[in-house]
């Protein structure tokens, strides 16, 4: 047989039977998807298309509905939100899991969080699945050896009538990242400086496999991060081969596998990985050894640099970036030349899918403990789920955070897209541990500076974007 | 899904390389739970202002652009968030193809299932349309049965996977059209739980 792909591998399992003449990328097929995640904005109109048409669920057991979205993240909050058309989406959705019996975690339910950290703590994502799922970082099952993807409403709708997907096949890429991050440099500053040097379109097409040893090294969460952002690159899924450490992250959590059934799949996921001599659509290489803690200056997520440097003049790009790099500046009311370091901020944010796991939060707590959060700036953290905001309690990371002056919030989406609540004011600049810098992201006017939780919490001491290096060496 | 196969009318160059699908629809527009009144929504941030004034310098606020049926793309249109709310506001305010040369992955699939046609140039042939319908636009003519874009004196052909065109040209449901593979997928069930026994109960333990 033919040297293939894990991505290929993956497809070629879940492939029921091809939709065109002919195979490669490009090609269309009948896919088998094993699981789904709903969420209460990007699904209703799905329902209300079954509903039209007449139709059911055909697995209603392979899905599971999370509200994350547009609910409160106040400490105190109630079951309710203010805001009538939110609660229409939430009062839907509770609707629609019961007439077609898929189980929803409301707001109040002790496993609500956002979609893509409460899966993976249930032990419901499992290497060599097909996940799709109404928000595109579904890419974040990569790190489990998961083919996770973003749909959307319309192919919510065929999945859950149909429990497949009519799919094109994606080319694929490789990146390997040799050496190690050097102390005080995280995954997110990884997959920033990979952003930054292939573009925000550059695995645009390609389903991405991560391989080489710095990878290796990483915990599941920080890979998590690192497949969850990939979606900023243009990558449609992400992917790392399965390892021991992603073997035991599932085993014992609530809806894993028995541990018969464990021990039964566990030779079939040892051999998910590449073909030695596969070939790829295309290949880049990372030196995890020369990355620096990385911040973002613009209004792309490629549109970042290292935290010692500045920001660029728009004269000195390539030339087909200058025009939206004015343009960038412009709304972010940045001037060329200024030093990263010199920025000053208003807002710190540490959440979202890609960084608000115990890991995130433990890392940023080691920054803040026995400091405080610089005079007019307002800090906020909200937990990736109600699970870890216990476990990190139960560790007394709400007092270190409490104590620096942060916001204990509860968990949801927050400001990561700021669709409930949870806001920037028009003009008002955010550290922020999220995924997105996009104009009016967090808020219209809102500007937003991507990195890690780390490096928020460091920006939230100093009052300006800051190098947490400098911060984290006293301790040393 | 409304059939496609040659729509004629005005086409607005945006230029732009990424743009995102938080520019195309905000989010105070995702809040419904059906698919209507997302029209208003479409680049809302652009065309209005913050105090809701219309921004007449804005390509698609121009007088000649009332009935605009196609804009003219930059790369990676449509990347970011895969809310399918910014096609189906694409579709109510009356455009019927995007003419480019990328399109982000997901933007691209909810467009295939609502009939937005995509079409994808290469480089050279993206630079000669924007000159042929210049900065202000121009009428043209997308034929989808002959696969050509027609500007002018400029005809231009244009690649597009076999099943997506025959799938617009019809205004097939998709959902009826796999429902047709029933059995087949029910044959797929079950020789694949046999192997993989772990998953065989949507996962509980
Ligand atoms: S945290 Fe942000 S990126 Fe993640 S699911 Fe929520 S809105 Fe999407």
């Amino acid at each position: 047989m033919q040297p293939r792909t894990l991505y290929d591998k993956i497809v070629d399992r879940h492939k029921i039977r091809a939709l065109d003449d002919r195979d490669g990328p490009g090609s269309q097929l009948l896919l088998y998807v094993d699981r789904t995640v709903l969420n209460e904005y990007t699904s209703p109109q799905a329902f209300t298309g079954l509903r039209d048409a007449g139709r059911d669920v055909w697995r209603p057991e392979a899905a599971l509905g999370v509200v994350d979205h547009v609910n409160s993240t106040a400490p105190d909050r109630g079951g309710a939100v203010e805001d009538a058309n939110a609660q229409r989406q939430i009062d839907y959705f509770a609707e629609n899991g019961r007439d077609f019996g898929i189980e929803m975690f409301d707001v109040l339910d002790p496993r609500q969080g956002i979609e893509h950290v409460v899966l993976p703590e249930l032990g419901w994502v499992l290497p060599g699945l097909v996940i799709a799922a109404g928000d595109s970082h579904t890419a974040t099952y990569g790190a489990f050896g998961t083919v996770g993807f973003g749909i959307g409403t319309s192919d919510i709708e065929h999945l859950l009538a149909t429990q497949t997907l009519t799919y094109t096949r994606l080319k694929t890429m490789r990146a390997t990242v040799v050496g190690d991050l050097p102390v005080g440099v995280t995954a997110k500053d990884l997959v920033m400086a990979l952003i930054r040097g292939i573009g925000a379109d550059g695995a645009a097409g390609h389903a991405l496999e991560f391989v080489g040893e710095a990878i290796d090294t990483l915990d599941v969460e920080a890979r998590m991060t690192i497949c969850n952002m990939s979606v900023e690159c243009g990558a449609r899924v992400a992917l790392m081969a399965p390892d021991d450490k992603v073997f035991d992250y599932i085993a014992g959590r609530p809806r894993a596998p028995s541990a018969e059934m464990l021990a039964r799949a566990r030779p079939v996921w040892q051999a998910l990985a590449s073909d030695a001599e596969a070939v790829f659509d295309r290949e880049v290489v990372l030196d995890a050894g020369e990355i620096a803690p990385m911040v973002s200056w613009g209004t792309s997520p490629d549109q970042s640099g290292a935290i010692d440097g500045a920001v660029p003049d728009p004269a000195s790009l390539p030339e087909d970036r200058r025009r939206d790099a004015v343009r960038a500046l412009a709304y972010m009311g940045l001037e060329p030349g200024v030093r990263f370091e010199e920025i000053a901020i208003d807002r710190a944010f540490i959440g979202s899918c890609t960084n608000a796991r115990l890991a995130d939060l433990r890392d940023a707590a080691a920054i803040l403990r026995g400091r405080r959060v610089a005079p007019g700036v307002r800090a906020m953290v909200s937990p990736g789920s109600s699970s870890v905001r216990r476990a990190a309690e139960a560790e007394g990371l709400d007092r270190v955070f409490i104590e620096a002056g942060f916001e204990w919030r509860q968990s949801g989406c927050s400001m990561c897209l700021a669709m409930n609540d949870d806001v920037l004011a028009p003009g008002e600049r955010c550290a922020s541990s999220t995924n997105r810098n996009f104009e009016g992201r967090q808020g219209s006017g809102g500007r937003t500076h991507l990195m890690s939780p780390a490096m928020v919490a460091a920006a939230a001491v100093a009052g300006r974007l800051a190098d947490v290096r400098s911060l984290a060496s006293r301790e040393m | 899904m409304q059939k496609f196969l040659s729509v004629t009318g005005m086409a607005a160059p945006m230029p732009a390389a990424n743009v995102d699908t938080d520019v195309i629809m905000p989010k105070v527009f995702l809040k419904g739970i059906d698919r209507a009144g997302l029209a208003r929504g479409l680049f809302h941030d652009l065309r209005f202002d913050a105090k809701g004034r219309t921004r007449p310098d804005f390509i698609l606020n121009r007088e000649t652009m009332r009935d605009v049926r196609f804009l003219l793309t930059g790369p990676n249109f449509g990347c970011g968030s895969s809310r399918e709310h910014a096609g189906w506001g694409t579709l109510q305010y009356g455009i019927r193809a995007l003419i480019g040369t990328t399109f982000a992955g997901i933007f691209a699939d909810n467009a295939a299932n609502n009939g937005l046609l995509l079409i994808s140039l290469g480089e050279d042939d993206r630079d000669r349309l924007f000159r042929a319908a210049g900065p202000d636009g121009a009428e043209l003519t997308v034929d989808l049965v002959e696969r050509t874009v027609t500007c002018g004196g400029l005809r231009l052909a244009f690649e597009i996977e076999p099943s997506r065109r025959q799938a617009l040209m019809e205004g097939r449901d998709r959902i009826a059209t796999t429902l047709q593979m029933k059995e087949q997928i029910r044959e797929f069930e079950a020789a694949y739980f046999a192997e993989a026994p772990w998953l065989a109960r949507g996962g509980a333990a």
